[in-house]
């Protein structure tokens, strides 16, 4: 059997690898999330009458879905806490809740898009209503994706194995819970 | 087989996050990190009815305070507490701000374009396309209008999509 040598530590930066590789991708996320957001605020304020199409979405099915994913990010780095202990099995656990609170945020934006659809508010139906379906559409494939490595991190935890990665996806999924702190006042409270 | 350790971070190459929450114990982070979501929880409540009761009162300064202002507290606590980029490496603080300072620069660059409505000799239309104020200047050839006759549009109606013939080729055509 070979031996594969990986290097897991940088110098350099006196860091992990891969959480260094983290890092960066969030530094590309804040470019993706950053030009969407600039761009619909630069825009908003320049239509007043996006307000009145504001208006019908859903604010308490927003601030759910924020609650929804502040819990998650609790388990989430509850999740660290255990792998920092040594304790995949428990972290494995966790991060699965974690998974769960994300699938309970996509129905919860399920439900809200097709009442939205029903009532005629499609993505070609004015600025507002485009930027909405983007922003909220490129953030629920991020937490699709984040629970998708989560789920492939706890099956590996769970067997008290590449810990370091608990951290490491605990990080990314803070960083979609913090985009969408921005993104509820944007679009469910400015009216 | 990879040669890599099961938990590389949780040796010399952690964080030393448990210094930062003055805690060294598991059950102590644990604590730490529930009270923050629970700080977390009555922040977004604040964020939900604190817009509704400055929209009856009417007080715009309370809606931005509680609507934004409000969520940058929590995406900090976020970012330090869950994230812990307190504790990071100076090099990832780096790479926060030159993200963010990205998104400032694209704000100051293209807000002129977009947020100014007029200038001396043009404005905006709904659409934000540009229309001009001010007559321009005619180039000859075919851009100068038509002359009356058979392929003139009548009033009030758009030119036809085909181009149109050049002015001497229609005067040409009409003398016979």
């Amino acid at each position: 059997m070979s031996t594969k040598t990986i290097a897991t530590q940088r110098a350099a930066m006196n860091m992990p690898t891969g959480r260094l590789a983290i890092w960066w991708v969030l530094m590309s996320e804040i470019v993706i999330f950053g030009g969407i957001l600039v761009s619909y605020v630069l825009h908003r304020l320049a239509h007043p009458e996006w307000a009145e199409q504001a208006a019908y979405t859903n604010v308490h099915l927003g601030a759910t879905n924020t609650l929804v994913l502040l819990s998650s990010s609790l388990s989430a780095v509850l999740a660290h806490a255990a792998a920092e202990r040594g304790d995949g099995k428990r972290a494995a656990f966790l991060l699965r809740l974690t998974i769960l609170g994300g699938l309970i945020f996509l129905i919860i934006k399920s439900f809200e898009w097709t009442h939205e659809i029903h009532e005629g508010f499609t993505l070609q139906s004015g600025g507002f209503w485009s930027y909405y379906y983007t922003a909220a559409g490129v953030h629920a494939f991020h937490v699709i994706a984040g629970m998708c490595i989560m789920a492939w991190v706890a099956s590996t935890a769970a067997k008290n194995q590449e810990l370091h990665r608990v951290e490491n996806v605990g990080i990314y999924w803070h960083f979609v819970d913090l985009v969408w702190i921005f993104l509820f006042p944007l679009l469910y409270i400015a009216k | 087989m990879t040669a890599h350790p099961q938990a590389p971070g949780h040796g010399n190459e952690t964080h030393g996050h448990g210094a930062s929450h003055g805690g060294g114990h598991g059950g102590s982070h644990e604590a730490h990190y529930v009270r923050i979501w629970a700080i977390l929880v009555v922040l977004l409540l604040v964020s939900y009815f604190g817009p509704m009761v400055a929209t009856k009162l009417g007080w715009h300064w309370l809606l931005l305070t509680t609507a934004f202002g409000v969520a940058v507290i929590k995406a900090y606590m976020v970012a330090k507490n869950f994230m812990h980029i307190n504790v990071e490496q100076p090099i990832i603080k780096f790479m926060m701000v030159t993200g963010v300072a990205l998104m400032v620069l694209l704000y100051g660059a293209i807000a002129p374009d977009i947020q100014k409505g007029d200038g001396q000799n043009w404005q905006k239309d709904a659409g934000f396309h540009h229309s001009f104020t001010t007559s321009k200047p005619h180039h000859a050839g075919a851009h100068e209008p038509a002359p009356a006759g058979e392929h003139a549009a009548p009033a009030g109606e758009h030119a036809p999509a085909e181009p149109m013939p050049a002015a001497s080729e229609s005067t040409g055509a009409s003398g016979h």
